[in-house]
């Protein structure tokens, strides 16, 4: 009974971990890998770790199981912002069927702050979003 | 019937080892920094299953402290990439 449970846990994780890395590799536009490689290897690695909480009888074994999952979860989400944000910074292109982008404009170039719908009444954004022209500048 | 042990060894494995691969392509042919930056990422989560698998494998527990380790080095190198990048736009 519990070899079935683990079989079917240690698929769901292996399959999403392959599914991240198709994703990673066959998305046309940087944010859209990087949307898809977080969520899914977090759940991928997750349900390989209870795997191995379920399987080792030791106490030990399972706090560390629970410990890397909960710090995974923790820290996934923060590392991608922040590769996120410096990415639009540095101009990274989006894809060229993107219908809207709704930063473009309302970022402070110097201080990078990000500025409310009040301030943007006061400048009104001229900037383009930029969004790439062809399928080469982001594949 | 197969058993869990040759479960493990002939296709958990294999899927991972294969998704490795892949990644690595981008790794490769990604066109800016920050694609490079998150194939990293997912190179070093992916070998964090990896790991797991093996210890589950060769019965190993103490390999789940490799795990830990590479777990905190892959966030502190993601957001010290992210850091400098955004610092060198500036100058």
């Amino acid at each position: 009974m519990i070899d079935i449970i683990l079989a079917i846990l240690s698929s769901i994780g292996a399959l999403s971990i392959l599914f991240a890395s198709i994703g990673i590799l066959r998305m046309p536009d940087f944010y859209l890998r990087l949307s898809v490689t977080v969520k899914a290897s977090t759940l991928g690695v997750g349900l390989l770790l209870i795997c191995a909480a379920i399987m080792f009888p030791d106490v030990s074994v399972t706090t560390k199981a629970i410990a890397i999952i909960f710090f995974l979860i923790i820290t996934a989400p923060i590392a991608a912002h922040m590769i996120g944000r410096s990415a639009y910074f540095t101009g990274t292109p989006l894809w060229k069927d993107t219908v809207i982008d709704e930063l473009a404009g309302m970022y402070n170039k110097e201080t990078h702050e990000l500025e409310s719908k009040e301030e943007e009444a006061e400048n009104p954004p001229n900037e383009e979003p930029n969004i790439a022209k062809s399928d080469e500048e982001t594949e | 019937m197969i058993t869990l042990e040759t479960y493990f060894d002939y296709v958990i494995l294999p899927i991972l080892a294969i998704s490795v691969m892949m990644v690595f392509i981008r790794l490769f042919k990604g066109p800016s920094v920050v694609d490079r930056v998150i194939a990293l990422d997912l190179i070093i989560t992916t070998g964090i299953g990896i790991i797991t698998v093996y210890s589950i494998r060769s019965n190993q527990a103490v390999l789940l402290d490799v795990a830990i380790i590479l777990a905190l080095i892959a966030f502190l190198g993601t957001v010290a990439f992210a850091y400098y990048i955004e610092k060198q736009k500036d100058d």
